[in-house]
């Protein structure tokens, strides 16, 4: 099957919205030009975000049926993301977007002895359909779903029914976390350990502790995958000023835009692809700071974010230095870039 | 002339021409190389069904087929190198494994999650190696076609393959329906008898059938010598048989022979005979070219590899003036835009072949004429 990787923009119609959690809309989209989504892949929608200010976002296909004529994404309200959330949750069965065709950079492999698939909160949306796929083959397989409370995940009831004991659902308020160390000795101490591959999706924080668990436990680097839409930091998000000392501008990030976003607005002019901290290709010096960058990305290395010389634009962020540090509430962080 | 048809359990009528240039199926395990083409020295392009492959063997000697396109800039990774178990973009130095993951980039101490490539289903078996480059998950080892004869010790022989410059459907035409080789192949296996027999078509699921006796016949140069190889000194008459087996979508294996007459071959008992059992597997390449893969396998005489050479290069012969013939058809085709194929009596089995293919095109959504062939008037 040929990766689909080429971007075809075309118009959708909304036919069907409904709650899929507690903060977790669920859009069922109608695609002019229809075409499967295999597992994995995701559509990038183009939102007016207000002002007539139109972003790009992308969304993982939860499932697509009868060939691709009904896509069903997933999308969680949130209240510090970059405003395409809201917009999507003002979508009302009869709207219509742009979106793309199905995009695939997330494929499921063939042939690998056991999958192992981690969904942290919405990163569920990535996975679903790949469960199905793998229930389909006959494959070994595990679905491991995370929250913070059963109230905002979307989809746990449909797939324990669908995957029954396959699955294994960790919710922190019901005193259940994930221990992500148990999870990954656990994969490293069957034989099928160096036949295994782990899926995840979800915050950068779950995905770290098991990129360094899977390390520490030496399995194959190549057997763990994941996808990132940028979601989520170590800090909660806030307002913070980007300072260009080349081009003598400051500009303010609200916390629910980009640097990359908010570099653009102001007509400053960048380099980026990906949009969601992989490529690396939007990254800028850091020439200094007055708090914590917040790294977000997957292109740095555990040392380079530690260095923090560096950062990417596009999912990266900085907030206020402690307290004790001489930052703290209503003093926003400075960050003084320079881009290349 | 009989033909016998078995009920066909979704023959809708179908007042359509035949398409001249006809799609391929992509959900099929198709033969990508011969198993020794696959190599884990140097990748080796190969396009199947339309997808360019890069083919390659892992440190353990697994087959891989991945996409021929590097995921940064598409540079063909066929023209990289195979270090270890890796594969290396020529390009970039970009390193991809057998499951078509990225490993390593220039210039960068971490590897974009997204950077992978296809990495298709292969099984290796009957000396070729099968990829299937539609839907993985439908991708399931059992439905390779059956072409045991290839490695079965009970049998002896040697192929080559044909890069032929037609569509594949025209291949399977021409294996479908032997009567041809009464003008294409005169001087080697063609007879009069061939057009004057009768022949019996059936089908049944994803197989057709055509079987053709000619008894009492004279032995023609090809068949005079096998018999000598086998009855040294043999003269006289013979009953000879093609039993042409179709298997979706593109493999053709022919069980000939010929017996001394009279001596029960058309009943079983073919021990005063040689069987020799013609394996063809086609494989579309694009729209106008096919790879066309085949062997010649033989029950007798087993240990002279001198036969094998023998008959390898007298098939090789004759499978020169059939690629001859198909290149000025598939011209023919292309300069007669405006014409359409009729059909005769003899391309019943050729016929039933297009029916299963239109089946499986349909089950996938595709038309049964290739996207670029045009309108016939």
């Amino acid at each position: 099957m040929a990766v689909q990787t080429q971007t075809r923009w075309q118009r959708a119609q909304v036919i069907e919205v409904s709650d899929a959690a507690e903060g977790v809309r669920r859009i069922v989209l109608a695609p002019e030009r229809p075409e499967h989504a295999a597992p994995g892949t995701h559509v990038d929608v183009e939102l007016d975000v207000g002002n007539g200010v139109r972003r790009v976002r992308s969304y993982s296909v939860v499932r697509s049926a009868d060939g691709g004529r009904r896509l069903t994404l997933s999308v969680r309200l949130s209240p510090t993301s970059s405003g395409g959330s809201a917009a999507m949750h003002r979508l009302r069965a009869g709207d219509e977007l742009t979106v793309t065709a199905p995009l695939q950079n997330f494929p499921l492999a063939v042939g690998a002895t056991r999958y192992v698939l981690v969904a942290g909160g919405i990163g569920v949306t990535a996975l679903v359909a790949m469960a199905s796929a793998l229930r389909r083959r006959g494959a070994d397989y595990e679905l491991v779903l995370v929250g913070r409370s059963r109230a905002v995940m979307a989809y746990v009831d449909e797939l324990a029914a669908e995957h029954g004991d396959r699955v294994r659902i960790h919710v922190d308020d019901e005193g259940t976390p994930l221990v992500v160390d148990d999870l990954v000795a656990r994969i490293a101490r069957t034989p099928a350990a160096a036949g295994t591959e782990l899926y995840m999706c979800g915050p950068i924080g779950l995905m770290n502790a098991v990129s360094r668990s899977w390390t520490e436990h030496d399995l194959p680097a190549t057997n763990l995958r994941f996808e990132t839409f940028g979601s989520g930091g170590r800090h909660p998000a806030e307002e913070f000023l980007v300072r260009l000392p080349d081009l003598g501008r400051e500009i303010t990030v609200a916390p629910d835009t980009s640097i990359l976003d908010a570099l653009e607005a102001a007509g400053v002019e960048t380099l980026s692809d990906c949009r969601k901290g992989e490529c690396g290709l939007c990254l800028a010096k850091v020439v200094g700071s007055t708090g914590v960058v917040d790294h977000r990305d997957v292109f740095l290395s555990d040392s380079q974010k530690e260095r923090s010389d560096r950062l990417c634009l596009c999912v990266s962020r900085a907030v206020a230095a402690p307290a004790e540090a001489g930052g703290g509430p209503g003093v926003p962080a400075v960050l003084s870039l320079r881009l290349t | 002339m009989s033909r016998t048809a078995s009920p066909s359990t979704a023959a809708a009528p179908r007042a359509t021409a035949a398409a001249k240039i006809f799609n391929y199926p992509r959900n099929a395990w198709y033969a990508a190389a011969w198993d020794h083409e696959v190599t884990g020295r140097q990748p080796l392009a190969r396009t199947v069904a339309g997808v360019p492959l890069a083919l390659w063997r892992t440190t353990e000697g697994r087959a891989v087929a991945l996409a021929d396109a590097c995921w940064h800039r598409l540079a063909p990774l066929s023209m990289g190198r195979i270090l270890g178990d890796e594969l290396q973009c020529p390009y970039h130095g970009l390193r991809y494994n057998a499951s078509g993951r990225c490993t390593g980039m220039p210039a960068q101490e971490t590897v974009n999650p997204s950077a992978v490539v296809p990495s298709h289903p292969v099984v290796e078996r009957y000396r070729y190696v099968w990829v299937w480059v539609g839907d993985p998950d439908l991708a399931d080892p059992a439905t390779v076609p059956d072409m045991h004869r290839m490695d079965d010790p009970a049998w002896a022989g040697d192929g080559e393959t044909i890069h032929a410059d037609c569509n594949y459907q025209l291949i399977l035409d021409n294996l479908m329906d032997l009567t041809h080789e009464e003008f294409v192949h005169s001087s080697s296996i063609g007879q009069e008898e061939l057009s004057e027999a009768e022949f019996d078509v059936t089908h049944e699921g994803d197989t057709v059938t055509v079987t053709r006796w000619m008894r009492d016949i004279d032995a023609p140069p090809f068949w005079l010598k096998n018999m000598r190889d086998k009855f040294p000194g043999f003269s006289g008459k013979v009953d000879r048989w093609q039993i042409i087996t179709f298997q979706a979508p593109g493999t053709i294996c022919i069980d000939v022979g010929v017996a001394k007459a009279g001596t029960g071959a058309p009943e079983g008992d073919r021990s005063q005979g040689v069987n020799g059992y013609v394996m063809n597997t086609i494989t579309p390449e694009t729209d106008r070219t096919s790879h066309y893969f085949w062997a010649f396998m033989r029950d007798y005489r087993l240990e002279s590899q001198t036969i094998t050479t023998q008959l390898r290069q007298a098939v090789h012969g004759v499978f020169g003036e059939d690629e001859e013939m198909l290149r000025a058809q598939q011209r023919a085709i292309d300069a007669n835009p405006g014409h359409e194929f009729y059909s005769l009596n003899i391309d019943a089995g050729g016929m039933w072949v297009r029916r299963i293919l239109e089946r499986m095109l349909e089950a996938e959504g595709r038309p049964s004429s290739a996207p670029s062939a045009g309108q016939g008037a």
